[in-house]
């Protein structure tokens, strides 16, 4: 059970929202957005996080938009994975989400609360990243639009009282050619060793990753490297993997040596699948 | 605007088709509520963490962890736990086939099959195996269960 017990809204607007975020921000009230809330509850349990106030974001219709619209792809921050799987508007999505947590789990978990996650892996950013997603987000001082990397780099940097609304990508990815692939330790569940997405756009490879260093991430460099047809595919992928641009993480799941290992033949199969 | 202050309140939860009042904190998961406000202790308390499935009910018809949701958010779904689910084939499978053993498991097991032969009554291996990987069984008696599962879609299909 959650120890300490907090107030609970769930606003049907963002004016709404922000209207009551201001109202418990004036007080000096600790506020928490929640949109699936399974991490929440989860980190909650064993006292590793503390709201004096919940504003459960699923109410906003907003936050729950799944849809084309012009060119565009829209998802909303609080549809649950299941939904985005299942309505399957960018299958590299649909394939990458799928990996994450189990069936169940994916009814309550959703893409804005996996974006915001305070674990390192926040698998739902790859096909994000390689499709040049935008973030929208509303707050106290109205809203924004910007490149995901901008917004969820290492770290996320929503500012106070800002909240994530939608994410949206150009629906021409949605066509490309794509992969997803994630290695775990043993059972198909579980925190990943290696998870990768990629697609080929204008015949060029783009990839992100996750489970490697300490944040999902894509690199141009990496990316210019696993292009380059000039060399044999093997040295490309040593040289890849030696550009990653963090310490391999090193932890019970795996060896930073294993991960390595496991790294260069999910590129292998990857630029097999992607190049032919 | 849904909302609920510090302290106890009482609420109304849709569940097996009845209507019930419950107290609640804000903070108190459904499982909690199901368990100890409302006397539906088929739905177990086990990892508390949404690993192992066996808090598994049904809202709105989707399977979710009861320990992951908290009853507030829930005042407005119908829930369906293990209770209300009575003599349904599935559940005469499960006798057949032998796929009780401690019985532990079995009522998360049952509610998240039964959802998956509502929405998918042609699941294919691949299907089934993909959501029942979120339940777990220590007494490891997954052959039984799938052979439980299978027989009910395949009378499905006869049907």
């Amino acid at each position: 059970m959650i120890a300490f017990d907090f107030e609970y809204y769930r606003p049907e607007s963002i004016q709404e929202t922000i209207e009551i975020f201001q109202k418990l921000d004036q007080k000096k009230k600790k506020v928490c957005f929640f949109s699936g809330g399974t991490e929440f509850i989860t980190f909650a349990r064993v006292h590793q996080v503390h709201a004096d106030s919940v504003i459960d974001l699923k109410g906003i219709p907003e936050c729950t938009a799944l849809e084309g619209k012009e060119n565009d792809l829209i998802f909303g921050a609080s549809v649950h994975l299941n939904q985005l799987i299942e309505a399957n508007l960018f299958p590299l999505l649909s394939q990458n989400l799928r990996n994450i947590a189990d069936h169940t789990s994916r009814n309550k978990i959703t893409l804005g609360g996996n974006l915001n996650s305070r674990l390192m892996y926040r698998e739902g950013m790859l096909p994000l990243l390689v499709a040049d997603a935008k973030v929208t987000m509303y707050g106290i001082e109205g809203h924004e639009t910007h490149p995901i990397t901008q917004v969820f780099g290492k770290q996320s940097s929503l500012k106070h009282g800002q909240f994530l609304t939608q994410i949206s990508i150009d629906g021409s990815f949605a066509k490309m050619p794509y992969l997803a692939i994630k290695r775990t330790r043993i059972s198909k569940i579980g925190y990943p060793i290696v998870s990768i997405a990629a697609l080929v756009k204008d015949e060029k490879l783009r990839i992100a990753f996750s489970g490697i260093c300490e944040y999902p991430f894509r690199s141009r460099k990496i990316e210019d490297i696993l292009n380059d047809k000039g060399l044999p595919v093997h040295e490309r992928i040593d040289k890849a993997v030696s550009c990653i641009p963090g310490p391999m993480i090193d932890d019970r799941h795996a060896s930073g040596q294993y991960r390595k290992f496991v790294l260069q033949n999910v590129l292998e199969e990857a630029m097999e699948f992607l190049e032919g | 605007m849904l909302s609920n202050k510090m302290g106890k309140t009482l609420v109304n939860i849709h569940v097996n088709g009845d209507t019930r009042e419950a107290v609640i904190r804000s903070a108190d998961t459904l499982l909690q509520t199901l368990r100890d406000e409302l006397g539906l202790t088929g739905a177990k308390r086990a990892c508390q963490n949404g690993d192992c499935g066996a808090c598994t009910v049904l809202i709105n018809g989707e399977p979710m962890h009861s320990c992951l949701c908290l009853t507030i958010e829930m005042q407005d779904k119908m829930i369906t736990t293990i209770e209300g689910l009575t003599d349904t084939p599935l559940q005469r499978a499960f006798v057949d086939k032998w796929a009780i053993q401690c019985g532990f498991c079995t009522p998360g097991f049952i509610i998240n099959a039964h959802a998956l032969i509502e929405k998918h009554p042609d699941a294919d291996d691949q299907t089934i195996d993909e959501w029942m990987s979120s339940n777990l069984c220590r007494c490891t008696g997954y052959q039984e269960i799938k052979e439980a599962i299978k027989t009910v879609l395949t009378d499905t299909d006869a049907v």
